[in-house]
């Protein structure tokens, strides 16, 4: 289990990089290389053999987490440990830390790069389902025009993906080969709003069979205002289901929100399509769907109401 | 703009050693560890970042050396099972502890456990029985069903309150030419 | 005398290398050896029509690469049928590299030997095969409906059918007052160590000899092996047995294929030459075991006492069968466990498939065997409304019927006869250290709180310390230090430390004097292997028995220096001495140079050994019936095997919606005899307990309908990580010591693991009354189960 031959790269600059990433359109094959975490064993395993790996580990200022009363933006260095820990972020955007704390292990989260989960797109990941459940974007810079010779420098274009635009299919994200992943942006919780986040899985640490996080928002007399749900594993993409019509005016906190709470749960399954394999039959993912969807409705909704105390109860 | 190599010459800093290699783009950090620099404490057990037998410590901080390639681990002080010693060479706490709580069997998956969990004690010295298994959530063995395991750090953590052992990464910096 | 060390807990001599990174293990030997990569088949069964090297032979960096047609002689061969037996009427081998056919994923076709490990896989992506597909047969249910086969010449793909009967089972079982009928199964899991399978080998062009090391169980099984197959003298060969990270069984198989190309190919090429397995091929190119299918039926009284036991077994021994019948013998004679049935008949296929060999994995055909008996035992009791304990009591062997004969023959060719214990003993134990009898009220206690708990116990009868013999080399130096070989090799169990502590105690020397190595031919070259929870019994007994006769040795020798009788003297802490006289003494170092009268000296030790300064001129230098130096070698080789016994039991909770098991309790009880060092036995179990947790819950062999290893790969075999184990197990002993070895030990290696598929199915069935029939069981399964029960048009056990 040894990489197939490449030829590597580690540009100390953004321009560098891009260049790097323009060459791609000429055929070159390039993959970009930042926490590696998926991508090595992929390397190891020869099931991707690029002809050149462009680590961005030395490019300057992509480590950066910013966190103000609209958001979390993250750059395209930024390691889910580090995301974890930071304060700024868990309170604006509390939902973060809570998913990152389910991402495999610990060493693994040293090392691997949040925004480097959210564009592999595996529908199996915690983090691009989140990006999805919170509406977030990913920017993504690449050279305009064709790549020159190096007598005039080529113009950078950013454009910033809606988290709704980004995920293609399983693995498949909407980023261009020539485009390098710049950073990713998480809005921030709105008052009277809040999440949960819960998954089953085979072994801790492992991808899970179904994994679900809610966002709910409650009104001034405790019942339900808003409720959104998104699911992993169960579905080709992260996919987020809107849940207003079981929940509105509901108060998850009574025994009567049991049936709204399966209601929620039927819903869900309506637009997810879950499928057997060598871990759990479809039938039992539904279930985990199911489930979680209850529970993940009902710690969201105290979330909210916790943060909101002087409203109700 | 610097273009894409399929070797390279490297400059390595291993506890606290700089070593200059010249390897394949392709080549592991844990190959390099293990055949290159002949520090073959480090184990493979499964080249897929799963097993973390070959974790080693990367400025501090634990990492696979099986998902790192040799060229990007440039520029970081790494830390391996061999530079976890005390200063006057006896076994450091982590080390001692497994030895008295008898938490390794055949060994192989030890270095791992070992980097691990002196990095983790770093950053919470004094761990809950179910931090300490947190600590060790990520590293397989096939030996000790972990009980012992779990002693080791929570002993580890008595003795390093009064024996602090090396500080991984904050050694001292990479000596130019020294090393292979 | 000196402080006793056997059955204390002394920390292992082993770990100081280990912690510091300086262990050595096959793949940190030999730098700048040259390394490999194996072809190995993609299909489950295919005939080879062509394969062509051409792109690879003129690649910088590649050395040979070797196809069947390369090899000769006893290398063109089959590989070894190690263990043949009467009954394997159909014993089938691979080739070391496969010869027109293959038949499993994972069978090496070609060898690549190149400068490092990512030519060598480079070159073998570049060798290209043309196949010719054949119809797989995977799973016992297309083994035995047979329609195709994995060999053309194995009818059926039947290698064995192998039946044995104590009494008239059947008759028994029509009899009697109740009877039932129980349908099962087992899945494979895999030893896996964290080590793979790892050779390096060193031709000496000048010594024309070959040295391998290699991460085995068995280095004198490999040595000849080599030899055979390379055609050398044994004398030519040396196998030393470095660090290895883990066996479990699966190293015990030899030669592999890996094991005969590497000293073949350092022997042409004239350099050292390593291979070292990768996971991936780990799975698909190693040994799996556990898979079988059981049908039991059986008769019993109104207590529960088994009159009669009748049971069927398929067992799936993959593509050859290399190791002979030994797990499927071993699953139909301990089945039998504690227990005495009235009447007893077994009968199994051993049948082919289109799969990964199957070997010993620690348990070696036990669990299976167990969880076949435990499941019966958890069946009556519920068909008789009565407590499984008690159940199980009324069947025990008891204490005073021991020896205990069950009329049938052993894996070993011997009688199955039990050498003691106290079953109700341990049984006692157990339900105290479980709170067995409290139980109920904490079920439902649990129930008030919607939680679903259950608890289950499994027992079992490991017969361990199976021979033929193992042996050992004890020699002290001049210097007083004590140097102890054995043959077989040690994959983590602490031989080292544990074998020292008996030495200790036996010749009466220092701990610390004592060093033993392990597995080393030119050490001892007569051995036969680690496996079947041997090693403490075989070596712990041939070091005792070698150790009384070096000590022999040095007081006949003192008594000489000393003027003495050999009654009045004692050896402690190495030195000889006058009992109630201690200013009279010698030190074992010095007896070692009286010993060995020399003709040069070196240094005062052998000043003092000249011919010239000691001894009676008048008599030879050595005494005719004597040798000089003060050591010995000795072999201890019983009549038959020790067993060891245990039980296990277990509470678990498992949650209302998602299925999801957790194991709030795990205890253990165990009779290993004499221990010799608690805190290594201690180890083991936790290390067995672990594995059985996998086994049960998690770790299972996913194979597709043609034949391909899904999951082979650590991200979907799911070994436990420390979160998927017991947060505790609850140990407690019983030592009934052996009356056939000199200290009383019976082998703990593989115990831990056994019973807990067994133990496992029966609480997961006590918490959801729902038959388990089928292990491991995940929570998906388990998911599918409670549906398939509560519709009414299936039901699982209809009524006999």
């Amino acid at each position: 289990m040894k990489p197939a031959p490449f030829a590597f790269a580690r540009p100390e600059s953004l321009a560098e990089a891009l260049g790097l990433l323009a060459e791609s359109r000429r055929g070159s094959n390039a993959k970009v290389l930042a926490g590696g975490q998926s991508l090595l064993p992929l390397l190891s395993m020869r099931l991707a053999a690029p002809e050149v790996l462009i680590d961005i580990n030395a490019l300057p200022g992509l480590d950066r987490i910013e966190a103000d009363e609209h958001g979390v933006r993250i750059g395209a260095l930024v390691r889910h440990s580090d995301l974890l820990v930071h304060a700024g972020a868990a309170r604006v955007q509390p939902l973060l830390s809570r998913a990152l704390r389910l991402v495999a292990h610990p060493t693994i989260r040293n090392r691997g790069t949040t925004l480097g989960s959210i564009v592999h797109a595996d529908p199996a990941a915690e983090i691009p389902m989140v990006l999805r459940l919170l509406g977030g974007s990913v920017r993504v810079v690449s050279l305009a025009g064709p790549v020159e010779d190096g007598r005039s420098s080529p113009r950078e274009i950013e454009r910033e993906i809606g988290a709704a635009e980004l995920f293609d299919g399983p693995m498949t994200s909407t980023v261009r080969a020539d485009e390098l992943a710049l950073s990713a942006w998480f809005p921030a919780l709105p008052a009277g709003s809040g999440v949960a986040i819960d998954e089953v899985a085979r072994r801790h640490g492992d991808y899970a069979l179904c994994g679900v996080a809610a966002a709910v928002s409650v009104r001034q007399d405790g019942t339900v205002a808003t409720a959104r749900a998104g699911y992993l594993s169960v579905c080709e993409v992260p996919t987020v289901v809107e849940l207003d019509e079981p929940l509105v005016g509901v108060r998850l906190d009574e025994a009567t929100a049991d049936r709204a709470l399966a209601a929620a749960g039927e819903l869900a399954l309506t637009r997810l399509d879950p499928a057997d394999d060598i871990h759990a039959t479809a039938d039992y993912r539904a279930q985990l769907a199911r489930t979680l969807t209850a529970r993940v409705l009902r710690a969201a909704y105290d979330d909210a109401i916790d943060r909101t105390p002087e409203r109700t109860r | 703009m610097t273009s894409p190599r399929s070797r390279l010459a490297l400059r390595l800093s291993v506890n606290g050693t700089a070593y200059d290699v010249e390897v394949e783009a392709r080549r592991l950090l844990s190959d390099v560890l293990r055949h290159d620099l002949r520090l073959t404490g480090t184990h493979v057990g499964c080249e897929h970042g799963v097993c973390g037998a070959c974790t080693v410590l990367l400025d501090g901080r634990p990492a696979r050396a099986c998902l790192l390639l040799a060229a990007s681990a440039q520029g970081a002080e790494i830390t391996t099972v061999e530079g976890l010693a005390n200063a006057d060479g006896s076994l450091g706490p982590v080390q001692r502890a497994f030895k008295e709580c008898h938490g390794l069997q055949c060994g192989f998956c030890t270095p791992g456990f070992l980097t691990t969990i002196a990095a983790g004690l770093r950053e919470n010295p004094n761990p809950t029985r179910e931090e300490a298994k947190e600590m060790v959530s990520g590293n397989l063995c096939r030996c000790t069903g972990y009980q012992n395991i779990v002693a080791s750090v929570l002993r580890a953590a008595e003795l390093g309150m009064t024996e602090p052992g090396p500080e991984p990464g904050t050694g001292p910096g990479p000596e130019p030419g020294a090393g292979a | 005398m000196t402080t006793k060390l056997i059955g204390e807990k002394v920390p292992r001599v082993e770990d100081e290398r280990l912690l510091r990174g300086q262990g050595q293990y096959a793949d940190d030997l030999m730098p700048g050896a040259l390394e490999t990569a194996v072809l190995r088949s993609p299909h489950a069964h295919a005939r080879i029509v062509d394969i062509d090297v051409s792109g690879v032979l003129d690649v910088a960096g590649i050395h040979a690469v070797y196809t069947y047609d390369d090899l000769t002689g006893p290398m063109a061969e089959p590989l070894p049928l190690l263990i043949p037996h009467p009954t394997l009427t159909h014993g089938r081998t691979q080739y070391a590299l496969a010869k027109e056919t293959v038949r499993y994923v994972g069978e090496a076709i070609a060898f690549v030997v190149a400068e490092d490990r990512y030519l060598a896989e480079d070159a073998v992506s570049r060798i290209e095969v043309a196949y010719e597909v054949l119809p797989p047969v995977v799973g016992i249910d297309a083994a035995r409906a047979a329609e195709h086969l994995v060999h053309d010449d194995v009818p059926g793909n039947l290698a064995a059918r192998m039946e044995q009967r104590v009494g008239d089972a059947e008759s028994a079982i029509a009899a009697a007052p109740h009877r039932l009928g129980l349908d099962l199964h087992v899945e494979r899991s895999a030893a896996m160590p964290m080590e793979g399978r790892a050779v390096v080998a060193r031709w000496d062009t000048d010594a024309h000899r070959l040295q391998v090391w290699t991460s085995t169980q068995t280095s004198t099984g490999v040595r000849a092996a080599v030899a055979a197959k390379l055609g050398l003298d044994l004398a030519q060969v040396d196998v030393m047995t470095p660090d290895v990270g883990g066996g479990f069984g699966v190293k015990i198989v030899h030669p592999w294929p890996e094991e005969l190309l590497v000293p073949l190919a350092a022997r042409a090429l004239g350099r050292p030459v390593r291979f070292t397995e990768d996971r991936r091929e780990h799975f698909i190119s190693s040994a799996h075991e556990r898979g079988q299918d059981q049908h039991v039926e059986v008769g019993f009284d109104d207590d529960g006492r088994v009159l009669g036991l009748a049971v069927r077994f398929w067992h799936d021994n993959g593509a050859y069968t290399p190791y002979g019948l030994i797990v499927p013998i071993i699953t139909s004679t301990q089945l039998l466990g504690p227990y005495k049935p009235g009447a007893y008949s077994v009968v199994f296929d051993s049948l082919y498939t289109n799969t990964v060999i199957v070997t010993p994995y620690r348990g070696a055909g036990r669990p299976q065997g167990v969880y076949a008996m435990e499941r019966t035992m958890d069946a009556i009791a519920k068909h008789l409304g009565k407590d499984r304990a008690e159940v199980r009591a009324v069947n025990f062997i008891q204490p005073d019927e021991f020896p205990y004969d069950h009329g049938l023959i052993f894996q070993d060719g011997r009688p199955l006869i039990y050498d003691s214990g106290d079953y109700p003993g341990l049984l006692a134990k157990l339900k105290r250290l479980i709170d067995w009898d409290d139980f109920e009220t904490f079920r439902a206690a649990c129930a008030a709180e919607g939680r679903r708990v259950g608890i289950g116990l499994a027992c079992y009868v490991e017969g361990t310390g199976v021979g033929p013999y193992e042996g050992a080399h004890i020699g002290v130096e001049t210097s007083g230090k004590v140097k102890v070989a054995i043959g077989l090799t040690s994959q983590g169990q602490g031989h080292q430390t544990a074998l020292a502590q008996i030495v200790a105690d036996e010749l009466g020397v220092r701990f610390e004097d004592v060093e033993v190595v392990a597995g080393d031919t030119r050490r001892m070259p007569y051995a036969v292997g680690t496996f079947a929870s041997r090693a403490a019994v075989m070596s712990g007994s041939a070091v005792a028995l070698t150790a009384r006769m070096v000590r022999a040795k040095a007081l006949r020798l003192a008594a000489e220096a000393l003027e003495a009788d050999v009654d009045d003297l004692e050896i402690v802490d190495g030195v000889v001495r006058v009992k109630g006289s201690p200013s009279s003494r010698i030190e074992l170092g010095t007896v070692a140079v009286l010993s060995n009268p020399l003709r040069y000296a070196f240094d005062e030790a052998s000043q003092a050994a000249t011919q010239f300064t000691v001894g009676d001129p008048g008599k030879p230098p050595v005494a005719e019936d004597d040798e000089p130096g003060l050591e010995g070698r000795d072999f201890y080789s019983p009549e038959r095997s020790t067993f060891a016994a245990g039980m296990h039991a277990a509470v678990i909770e498992i949650d209302e919606d998602t299925c999801e098991i957790t194991i709030l309790r795990y205890a253990v009880v165990h009779d290993c005899g004499t221990l010799i060092n608690p805190m290594i036995v201690e180890g083991q179990i936790h290390g067995g307990v672990a594995q059985g947790v996998g086994g049960a819950l998690y770790e299972r062999m996913e194979y597709d309908e043609s034949g391909q290893l899904l999951n082979a790969s650590f991200m979907d075999f799911l070994m436990p990580y420390v979160t998927e184990v017991p947060d505790g197990i609850e140990l407690d002993h019983l030592e009934t010591p052996s009356p056939l070895n000199p200290h009383g030990i019976k082998g703990a290696g593989e115990a831990g693991v056994i019973p807990a598929a067994a133990l496992f199915a029966a609480a997961i069935e006590d918490a959801e009354r729902i038959p388990i029939r089928s292990m491991p069981i995940s929570p998906s399964e388990l998911f599918e189960l409670r549906r398939r029960h509560t519709d009414p048009t299936t039901s699982e056990e209809p009524p006999r």
